[in-house]
């Protein structure tokens, strides 16, 4: 089983979103950074294919030249090799980026193409769709269940008490979400081998954006202050009083 | 100009996309009988576009995809959650809400997904039901139903929470006592559930459930961008954390400062007293 994951270095914004002076990217200068939680999860799936049924896990991203840091962290819980699309920090569309992954992809055959549903930054939804459209392959999204059966995958997707069942002949695309599984932590074994693992390096153009960012907004709400009804064991009757009158007690 | 907008029967997110289409001009409201089949039905949708300058669908799991199918069949940009539409530039949502982007869509027809309760619903209009082709596309095969019983997260009137600050699975004891005294569910920062403490089922947050409780009580939860993104559906939110500046306390209606260990079983001790149990 040859299993492509395409990841997004993405960062961990803590209590409040902080613009930079341009309005066109978050401040990150004092964030740290990791894979887009829904991939972290299409990451440990992959590595458990292959660990049961052997094969190839090869973890894929577009981004800046500081997310190799993330396809190391993909290596070290065991993809063996790396594709880094490199670009110069500006956000990609959806469009573009789909584009790109195919061109990375270049012809070569995966049984399974995995994706994060959507970023946790952008959000577009789409980026996995597309490269199925542009390879021709069948996809289902929003995954929180995947079996391997003989050529094929059956998937589970959650629809609010309830689960809608798919079965697709293999290779196919599968976007999927967190709770799919509950990611490993990186062993310092898988940390040290991940550092001499192979490491494909790509830097096309960017193409125009069509769906073209022009500024970020911080919504506003952000920074009213609770009412403060006391503290410790003592707040208790108070907050009863407030359960009562929310109708809730 | 003409749009054409996708209909889920008896789906509210549906029809808020339904009154933000009506706003952009004479809406042709579309839906689909039997299994789902995104690739199928939005194959349809493309087939029924004509001359629309607009093809609408909610900003749900199946509208979101479909819509990005379409735009992947007419090789045209898609924007997801939107709030706005002006000429060219759309305002939509991201980082589940934490962020608002303005941007210019390119192309036609205008693809896009209506950020779920940006819009008040539209009365019914008449909807029509398009053939879908038979393609062989992935489509719905069955669907399970979870009976688990229980009350979910998602429809729960009261949502008790945990964050970092609960410890351990075990401390969760505390928690599940004033959900069970609140007849409400018992939720979780993604701390938790990447601890592994809770299933990912209890997590409340951008990449768990987002839940529309009367009250929400978070409690040993810091309030990240992430977790607010699943909570901020609630009513009123009761933060209880021992840290006077998390920045849960500027997202929260009331707060408590203190040891949840201390306070929470104080709230369920008060709750049995003034109630005579």
């Amino acid at each position: 089983m040859k299993i492509l994951c395409c990841v997004k270095r993405v960062p961990i914004t803590g209590g409040r979103m902080v613009l930079t002076a341009d309005a066109e990217a978050l401040e990150t200068k004092h964030l740290g950074f990791t894979i887009s939680p829904h991939e972290e999860c299409a990451v440990e799936e992959a590595v458990r294919i292959v660990e049961r049924d052997g094969g190839e896990v090869v973890a894929l991203t577009l981004g800046p030249a500081e997310a190799e840091e993330q396809l190391r962290d993909c290596m070290a819980i065991g993809a063996d090799r790396g594709v880094h699309v490199k670009t110069d920090g500006s956000e990609w569309d959806a469009q573009a980026t789909a584009a790109a992954i195919v061109e990375a992809i270049d012809g070569e055959s995966f049984d399974l193409l995995l994706f994060g549903n959507e970023s946790a930054d952008a959000a577009n939804y789409q980026v996995g769709i597309r490269v199925a459209y542009a390879l021709g392959l069948p996809v289902v999204t929003g995954l929180k269940k995947i079996e391997l059966l003989a050529g094929r995958a059956r998937c589970e997707r959650d629809v609010g008490g309830a689960r809608d069942v798919y079965e697709v002949p293999l290779p196919a695309v599968l976007t999927v979400l967190e709770g799919l599984n509950l990611p490993r932590y990186p062993s310092v074994p898988g940390r040290l081998r991940a550092k001499s693992k192979p490491l494909a390096v790509l830097e096309p153009a960017r193409p125009e954006s069509k769906l073209e960012k022009l500024r970020l907004v911080v919504p506003e709400g952000q920074g009213k202050q609770a009412e403060i009804l006391g503290s410790g064991a003592d707040a208790a009757p108070k907050v009863v009083e407030v359960m009562q009158r929310l109708g809730v007690a | 100009m003409n749009v054409l907008a996708l209909v889920e029967p008896a789906d509210e997110l549906s029809l808020q996309a339904l009154s933000f289409a009506q706003s952009l001009g004479d809406v042709r409201a579309v839906a689909f009988d039997g299994p789902y089949a995104p690739s199928a039905w939005a194959a349809a949708l493309v087939g029924a576009a004509g001359d629309a300058g607009a093809i609408v669908a909610a900003g749900s799991d199946r509208g979101n995809e479909l819509l990005a199918h379409v735009a992947a069949r007419l090789d045209q940009p898609f924007a997801a959650n939107v709030t706005a539409l002006d000429g060219d530039v759309v305002t939509r949502v991201r980082w589940g809400g934490s962020l608002i982007e303005e941007a210019r869509l390119h192309g036609a027809p205008k693809l896009l997904t209506v950020a779920p309760h940006t819009h008040a619903a539209a009365a019914g209009v008449p909807v029509e039901t398009l053939p879908a082709p038979e393609d062989g596309s992935p489509r719905v095969l069955e669907t399970i139903s979870d009976s688990a019983g229980g009350i979910s997260l998602r429809d729960a009137k009261v949502v008790v929470s945990g964050g970092r600050g609960v410890g351990s699975s075990e401390a969760f004891a505390v928690i599940e006592e004033l959900a069970g005294l609140l007849g409400g569910a018992v939720g979780c920062s993604r701390v938790v559930t990447s601890a592994g403490w809770r299933p990912h089922a209890d997590q409340v947050g951008q990449t768990g459930t987002k839940i529309s409780a009367d009250l929400y009580v978070a409690c040993g939860i810091s309030g990240a961008t992430q977790h607010i993104a699943g909570a901020k559906g609630a009513k009123k939110i009761l933060a209880i954390n021992s840290d006077p500046e998390a920045p849960i306390f500027a997202t929260a209606d009331y707060g408590v400062i203190g040891d949840l260990h201390e306070i929470v079983p104080a709230i369920s001790a008060e709750l049995r007293r003034v109630r005579g149990t």
